[in-house]
């Protein structure tokens, strides 16, 4: 295997596992905050269990998060060293803001899985509220370092060095924004419905245990509001990625050849030999409009972007088709969610329904996956958008392949291990809270 | 500001190696250990273990914004050491975990303390094996020596594998010392202070045979050490507080025994960073790697001082809290 490609899939590999938990690490303090403070208010014992049966899960997801994050802040000069050198100076205003909102996550968490029985209750409460708050604010400062990488900004590059280096304004780039509040919306709609999915099927068994429901009902609040914003969101990032990065914007739509008025492709596989998309729906005008907000506006295709800049095609369009796919699915879950708990709540309690909600427990990790693979794919050739080639940036130790055979092992064995714990706890819920026994 | 931000990477470090390597060190402890211990050893780490791991992060984000030329070599020609410490942390953090929180105590309660204790060995030795090569001087940049001469030889010797041994001893030590007084019983106790002066004995032993290896190696750590006034001085400290942590361990005086052990560690470390300042890397073709020529411009330094300084006004509070509700109420 080549280096090159050994290391790009070394790094895929390790954020597409990191961001799974990192999107956990967002979401789950804020619902169990969320829950317990609906136990503080109403004193209902079932809200209190829900708070504590999830909280064990998200300890074992957060270490596992947090040993993952480990790995990349080493990986990222491991397998890029000459991208770093000149980034770590640019982007690290992001990851030092990063590392003291981690700080304050990491002593919040223990205070609140460990302070149960030491703390005032509300005391206990205000820190699942601040492991919430700065699990967000992490979140959105690595983004910003993505993005930069979208869209390089705050330095002026002369002779392959990088002067005048401004790191503010690298940290604020143009692309920080779209992505960072795309990426937290993420967060919230994967893993709420997740959280859901997963309480729904087991409410299958049993249709009547409120422990269960309520916990469903708690995740999809929030899951449902987020998705619903979702498309709005990434509405918003198209745009920018339309203006910012045409070249991406056309392999997402494996649009080949520049057109104006443009259609919008609907599935459909690309077909880089011929320069069209077979088996597609096409239609008219639709993308000009998404892009540029006119029904009329010229959208650049992979003809105008030169050869050697050129994304490939196949992976971004099919990954942005997964992406729109499960948030549209996502969106409309969100919206029948909002509209049955106000008129017709029993609805909720009907199997097709909470069948429905099982079915969507993966969709929103998919989008995850597949919208970094969007980003990360249709910003080849570049690691540093038009500034530096990802092959320039690859470390120069030959044998990179083993380092990724040995860190995919370890992840394999890692995601085979934590399934089989979750089943184990979910299995006990039963036995530890009285809520949860019918 | 650069001296500040040199001074907070060596804190940030002598932090690590204190809480993290307690961390670390009480998984060694355990391959000495029984059920019991096994049971002390969770209590005392599960609440702090991630907030004592962010000190490495915080080190690592220091090192790659405030000095990115150090991360970037450090990370190509160290890279097979380096990715052995990773392996080793995620298996401790994970299997720790796994082991806290799963239910069953059957088979895979074994694995996980298997994972966990082995771990626990390998991050500190790869550690040890990565600093002794910056200590060295073998590294090179020059791509043409070969593939072995490059990755393979700056870290694999006498020396670093020593320095390694070092690196577990002091850990382990550091543990036992820790676990003094988290132990209930007495005859726990009895058993973490035989594992204190056993560890400190190795320690010493590893420790003076770190200067030895070095010679042997061909580098003369003697008269840098000579040169150096505040080494001389970090190691009287050293020496000091050996008879006097040994009388807190008999008297079992947990406040006093924490805090000089702390103090021991900062002197080691001060020690080994004033033998070599301002480098960080010694390189073979004698184009050191220092604090002055890898920093980043002061633009950068600027902002990576105020993310700090707002991260200490909130992060110090906030783990004196940490600790306060879970070490000292006990
Ligand atoms: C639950 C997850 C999820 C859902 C439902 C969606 N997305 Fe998304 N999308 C992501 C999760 C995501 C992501 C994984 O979080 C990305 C990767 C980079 C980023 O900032 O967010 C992303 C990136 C991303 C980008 C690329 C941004 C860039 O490269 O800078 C675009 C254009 C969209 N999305 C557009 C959409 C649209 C039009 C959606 C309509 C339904 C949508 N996304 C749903
Ligand atoms: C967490 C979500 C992320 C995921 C799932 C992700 C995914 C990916 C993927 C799929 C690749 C490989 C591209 C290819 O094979 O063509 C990649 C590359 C890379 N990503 Fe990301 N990425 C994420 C976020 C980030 C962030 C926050 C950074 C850091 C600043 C980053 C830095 C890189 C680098 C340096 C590469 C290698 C160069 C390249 O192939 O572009 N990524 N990532
Ligand atoms: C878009 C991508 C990313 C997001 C949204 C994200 C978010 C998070 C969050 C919320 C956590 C808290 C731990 C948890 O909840 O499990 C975390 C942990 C961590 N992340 Fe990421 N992260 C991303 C990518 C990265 C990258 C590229 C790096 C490396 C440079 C990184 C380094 C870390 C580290 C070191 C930790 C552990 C901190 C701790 O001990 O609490 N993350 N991340």
């Amino acid at each position: 295997m080549e280096d090159l490609v050994a290391a790009r899939l070394q790094m895929a590999l390790s954020l597409g596992f990191h961001i799974i938990f990192s999107c956990i690490g967002m979401t789950m303090p804020v619902l169990m905050a969320f829950s317990e403070w609906r136990w503080l208010r109403t004193g209902k014992q079932v809200y209190l269990d829900v708070t504590k049966a999830w909280s064990k899960g998200v300890a074992i997801f957060f270490a596992v998060g947090a040993v993952s994050g480990t790995v990349l802040s080493f990986e990222l000069g491991l397998l890029w060293p000459e991208f770093m050198k000149h980034a770590g100076a640019i982007i690290g205003m992001p990851f030092s803001w990063e590392g003291t909102a981690f700080f304050v996550e990491a002593i919040a968490l223990g205070v609140f899985l460990y302070g149960w029985n030491r703390l005032n209750k509300w005391v206990h409460w205000i820190s699942g509220v601040v492991v919430g708050i700065s699990g967000v604010l992490s979140g959105i400062f690595v983004v910003a370092a993505n993005a930069w990488m979208n869209s390089p900004s705050g330095f002026d590059w002369v002779d392959g060095k990088a002067v005048n280096i401004d790191p503010v304004k690298a940290m604020f780039n143009d692309a920080w924004l779209s992505q960072s509040i795309h990426m937290t919306l993420a967060a919230f709609v994967a893993t709420s419905f997740a959280v859901a999915g997963v309480h729904a099927f087991l409410l299958l068994k049993n249709r009547t245990n409120t422990f269960h429901h309520e916990a469903v009902r708690s995740a999809l609040i929030f899951g449902a509001v987020a998705a619903i914003l979702q498309p709005i969101s990434g509405d918003f990032s198209a745009k920018f990625v339309a203006k910012n990065q045409p070249g991406k914007l056309a392999a997402m739509e494996a649009l080949y050849k520049t057109s104006k008025p443009a259609g919008l492709v609907i599935g459909g596989i690309p077909n880089d030999k011929e320069q069209k998309v077979d088996y597609a729906i096409h239609i008219p005008k639709l993308l000009s409009y998404l892009a540029h907000g006119d029904f009329t506006a010229e959208v650049t295709g992979l003809d105008k972007i030169p050869k050697d800049e050129q994304p490939p095609v196949l992976v971004p369009h099919i990954a942005f088709q997964l992406m729109v796919a499960c948030g549209t699915v996502l969106a409309l879950a969100g919206m029948l969610y909002i509209i049955f708990s106000y008129k017709w709540q029993y609805i909720l309690f009907k199997r097709w329904w909470l069948t429905f909600i099982a079915f969507t427990t993966p969709l929103g990790f998919i989008a995850v996956e597949a919208g970094w693979t969007v980003t990360e794919v249709g910003r080849q050739p570049w690691i540093i958008f038009g500034v530096m080639r990802t092959k320039d940036a690859v470390s120069s130790m030959p044998g990179l392949q083993y380092s990724f055979f040995l860190i995919t092992g370890v992840y394999i064995l890692l995601t085979f291990i934590l399934i089989r714990l979750m089943r184990r706890q979910i299995k006990t819920v039963p036995e530890l809270y009285e809520s949860a026994k019918s | 500001m650069l001296a500040l931000i040199i001074l907070i990477l060596g804190t940030s470090f002598v932090l690590y190696t204190l809480l993290g390597g307690a961390d670390f060190g009480a998984g060694i402890i355990e391959i000495f250990a029984g059920k019991r211990e096994e049971k002390t050893i969770t209590r005392a780490i599960a609440p702090v273990w991630e907030a004592n791991h962010v000190w490495l992060i915080l080190a690592v984000v220091i090192l790659f914004t405030g000095f990115p030329l150090v991360y970037s070599s450090l990370s190509l020609v160290l890279h097979i050491p380096l990715m052995l410490v990773l392996i080793g942390i995620i298996f401790r953090g994970s299997a720790f975990t796994f082991r806290h929180y799963d239910v069953s105590y059957g088979r895979s309660h074994r694995y996980y303390t298997f994972l966990f204790k082995a771990s626990s060995f390998i991050t500190p030795m790869f550690l040890g094996i990565t600093l002794g090569a910056m200590i060295l001087g073998r590294i090179t940049f020059n791509q043409s020596v070969g593939f072995y001469e490059m990755f393979v030889s700056p870290w694999l010797n006498v020396f670093c594998f020593i320095m390694g041994v070092f690196s577990t001893s002091l850990f382990a030590y550091i543990a036992a010392v820790f676990l003094i007084p988290e132990a209930h019983e007495d005859k726990e106790k009895n058993k973490y202070t035989r594992l204190a002066r056993n560890t400190m004995a190795s320690t010493i032993t590893s420790g003076i045979l770190v200067f030895i290896a070095a010679q042997w190696e061909g580098h003369n750590l003697v008269s840098d050490f000579l040169k150096s006034p505040i080494s001389i001085i970090s190691l009287a400290v050293v020496a000091l507080l050996v008879p006097v942590i040994l009388h807190f361990i008999h008297t079992k005086k947990a406040v006093y025994l924490r805090a000089s052990i702390g103090l021991q560690v900062t002197a080691i470390v001060t020690g080994w960073f004033a033998i070599q300042y301002p480098v960080v890397i010694n390189v073979k073709d004698g184009h050191h790697l220092t604090f002055f020529n890898t920093h980043a411009p002061d633009a950068t330094l600027k902002q990576l001082l105020i993310a700090l300084m707002v991260g200490l006004v909130l992060v110090i509070p906030a783990f004196i809290f940490l600790f306060r509700v879970f070490k000292v109420k006990e």
